[in-house]
């Protein structure tokens, strides 16, 4: 018994750990691949050199991120089998057509124009390699209305039924697909890839205007980059919002955990703004509340009962502490990107977009933080549904694979020693081409020979790596 | 009932053809890794690595298809085998990690490019010996209880899953080598040539060491390839790699530059032909058969749509490709 529930853990702890390293590269790749097809369709309308010289510099940096994103998700597609074998087996009817249409529709696409992308443009002109550049944009967005999908299934399950042997089989497509959640997450999801992409954008951009704030590739970077940023950020706020209340509405032990509610308050919950959450005495200690705000926001009504953990059985409930701060810390870097979207719309309508060094070190120090808020967000969600795979049907615990905790820790470990090897060389890598400006004829990764020739113009040739 | 004995067939067939694919295009870039260490020089690794730049992303997909196709059209299946493979598995997906972040990775520096020379040669071989230890171990059957795989996590290493572990990285390495000479020029062709000749032999001996060694692996085996009349029909097999293994060695002995590469994806149908012949109806073998297996009748049915309308445009946008990045690959041109 004992052993059983410590190679579930492990599992966990694997899922988790290869998961987190994994949402990273797509969270990236999907804006980055729409910020190339529109640096590439500014070019060919425009003309202009700058475009193409910065679709060059990402796409640089894109073949490495990519790269990153592909090893690791073949990682996670067979991470099912290994690790989770009874959820495969019973979610497999529904869950496996949802990944395989990803597969299909996604990654083929993805793949099979990559390569045109990347080495094509002398090959086959620039219309054809547009196009290319076009397939691999759509083909992330596809990916993620496919995950998506799976993911909300098995947080808001719709449209199916149970057969005798466990089980879960499409009752009606439509409704598996287009589930009670999933229009939410994809919306959050995608808007959460644009902005950490503009975020990381805007830094580079910032970086090298701290330098010289004459650079043009750089000023073009940056101002695209901080319209994305005052756009979009509020535009995810209200996304994440409606989210927020769908999830009330279909999960609602995950919103008591987010909102640290133990107990029920029948007239009107505070909004806990800090504390800690004890999950055995059932408290938040040190709360840090604001009276009636909970329900203002989460019901529209400051008298609005809310019911808190206290109505649902201990063995349902999902680890507090973690889903709560873990939110708290989404929502924080949701709001400093409100902040840098509104400070650089008003230096912007100063004329002083490019000459505020305050504006540029605030980008600057804003990098990371769409992927923390990815991080953050994706932890909420899936430690919020604990203690089920799928929300209310399937127990994490009756997922597992019949293994032995020693096979699950030693590849643990396995997983742990080559992924911070191999992806921290890739960050160093990345942060080694982000370092230089992009130059006036940058090369691509390039045409078919040029990774022989580009070797010549990248940093690590010019000394900076060697 | 009818229709759903037909649907479990149909996708044996989708399954079992994404493998195949899956086999012979990662087959050769993974060979390619595998033959690292024999061309030392730096220009020499950048020609091989440039060969299939563009498209190995596209060949390993096919993986993740057949992974992700057979969860979905055979769950039981999955659930039973991917933890009998464990270790394996873990082994291939660490491998492909290496090896697939080599290929930018090497690009992005001078002083480490060595480590990733070595990243590409080690996760080519780990991944290619992996996949052929869990051939072997899925040909020699697997202990099932209920809905679970009942054994240990050690019960795949045997004598005969080494021995098919082998046997694939020859073959994967004799892909790559009949690749390099259709992709290349001048000096690198001429040793992937003769590599070719060395490593056909060593395939031809793999092939006839596994088909010995298969039929005494379990009677079932021994009665579908030497069972009157079934014999009149697993014959062809044998007698077809006979046929193409001489065609190959005339295409060889005329330093043809095509036909070795495709002439070797002959042999690999074969033998894949092979392993069909000895497994069918089973997925699991001796446990679970494809119908005990399959998913309810709606799922497959519902994937049956995709595969249908979406797998002939897949192959069509990847031959584009290949036909985009046609050709010898020139080192020269890469100078100036």
């Amino acid at each position: 018994m004992f052993e059983g529930w410590d190679a579930v853990v492990l599992a966990r702890a694997q899922f988790a750990f290869t998961m987190s390293f994994h949402i990273i590269f797509p969270a990236f790749s999907i804006g980055l691949a729409s910020y190339l097809a529109v640096l590439e369709a500014l070019w060919l309308a425009t003309g202009r050199e700058v475009y193409i010289n910065l679709f060059n510099y990402w796409l640089k940096i894109f073949a490495v991120a990519f790269a990153m994103g592909v090893v690791s998700g073949i990682v996670m597609s067979y991470q099912f089998g290994t690790n989770w074998s009874a959820f495969s087996d019973k979610t497999g009817p529904v869950i496996g057509p949802l990944m395989a249409y990803e597969v299909l529709t996604a990654f083929f696409l993805e793949a099979g124009f990559l390569g045109v992308m990347l080495f094509g443009l002398n090959r086959v002109g620039p219309k054809l390699h547009f196009l290319a550049t076009l397939m691999v944009a759509v083909g992330t967005l596809i990916s993620a209305f496919w995950i998506l999908s799976a993911n909300s299934w098995m947080q808001t399950p719709a449209g199916h039924t149970v057969n005798e042997a466990g089980q879960f089989i499409a009752a009606d497509w439509l409704k598996v697909i287009f589930n009670p959640s999933f229009p939410y997450r994809l919306v959050h999801m995608v808007l959460a890839a644009y902005l950490t992409t503009a975020l990381v954008v805007g830094a580079v951009g910032a970086w090298h205007l701290l330098r010289d704030r004459h650079l043009a590739g750089p000023r073009v970077m940056f101002s695209m980059a901080m319209w994305m940023a005052t756009l979009v950020a509020p535009i995810q706020i209200i996304a994440g919002d409606q989210h927020g209340l769908n999830t009330l509405e279909h999960q609602p032990v995950k919103i008591m955990a987010m909102e640290g509610h133990f107990e029920s308050h029948k007239h009107g919950a505070p909004l806990i703004l800090f504390g800690l959450p004890n999950q055995s005495t059932g408290r938040v200690d040190y709360a840090v509340e604001v009276p009636k705000l909970g329900s203002l926001i989460l019901k529209h009504s400051t008298d609005a009962p809310m019911a808190g953990l206290d109505t649902v059985p201990r063995e349902n409930w999902p680890p507090v502490a973690i889903t709560f701060w873990s939110f708290r810390i989404m929502v924080g870097m949701g709001l400093l990107m409100l902040a840098l979207g509104l400070f650089s719309l008003l230096m912007r309508v100063q004329g002083k977009l490019y000459d505020s060094r305050l504006l540029h070190m605030f980008a600057v120090a804003m990098a990371p933080a769409g992927f923390i808020a990815v991080l953050a967000g994706w932890i909420t969600t899936e430690v919020g549904r604990q203690p089920f795979t799928v929300y209310g049907l399937l127990r994490t615990v009756e997922s597992a694979s019949p293994l032995a905790a020693p096979a699950v820790a030693s590849s643990l470990i396995a997983f742990i020693i080559v992924y911070f090897a191999v992806f921290a060389a890739g960050v160093i890598y990345l942060l080694r081409l982000m370092a230089a400006p992009p130059h006036p004829g940058e090369e691509g990764p390039s045409s078919h020979e040029a990774p022989i020739r580009t070797a010549g113009i990248t940093p690590a040739a010019q000394g900076v790596g060697s | 009932m009818n229709i759903a004995v037909d649907l479990a067939t149909v996708w044996a067939f989708i399954i079992a053809f994404a493998v195949f694919v899956y086999v012979v295009m990662d087959g050769f870039d993974l060979g390619l890794g595998i033959l690292f260490p024999l061309f030392p020089d730096k220009r020499d690794r950048d020609v091989i690595m440039n060969s299939v730049a563009p498209v190995w992303d596209g060949n390993e997909t096919w993986l993740v298809l057949g992974g992700g196709g057979l969860m979905a059209a055979f769950p039981l299946a999955y659930a039973v085998l991917m933890p009998a493979l464990y270790t394996p598995m873990i082994a291939m997906l660490l491998g492909l990690v290496f090896r697939g972040v080599a290929f930018e990775f090497r690009w992005r520096t001078t002083r480490a490019r060595n480590r990733w020379d070595i990243a590409f040669f080690g996760g080519s071989l780990l991944a290619t010996l992996a996949q052929g230890i869990a051939l072997g171990a899925i040909l020699q059957g697997v202990q099932v209880e209920g809905r679970h795989y009942a054994g240990g996590w050690w019960d795949w290493l045997t004598p005969f899953s080494m021995l098919t572990g082998v046997s694939l990285v020859i073959g994967y390495s004799l892909l790559g080598a009949t690749w390099l000479v259709m992709k290349t020029e001048g000096e690198l062709r001429d040793r992937a040539y003769h590599l070719s000749w060395v490593l056909l032999l060593a395939m031809l001996g793999a092939i006839a060491a596994v088909s010995i060694a298969t039929p005494f692996l379990h009677i079932q085996y021994t009665e579908r390839w030497f069972a009157w009349p079934n014999v009149l029909m697993t014959a062809q097999v044998p007698i077809s790699v006979a046929v193409v293994t001489a065609l190959l060695l005339r295409s060889l002995a005329n330093k043809y530059d095509y036909q070795p590469f495709f002439l070797t994806l002959a042999l690999f149908t074969l033998s894949y032909a092979g392993l069909g012949i000895s497994m069918y109806p089973y997925i699991v073998p001796q446990s679970i058969t494809i119908w005990q297996a399959a998913a309810p009748e709606n799922s497959q049915l519902f994937m049956l749509v995709g595969v249908a309308g979406l797998i002939p445009l897949i192959l069509g946008y990847t031959a584009w490709a290949y036909w985009v990045f046609r050709g010898k690959v020139k080192p020269e041109s890469g100078y100036h």
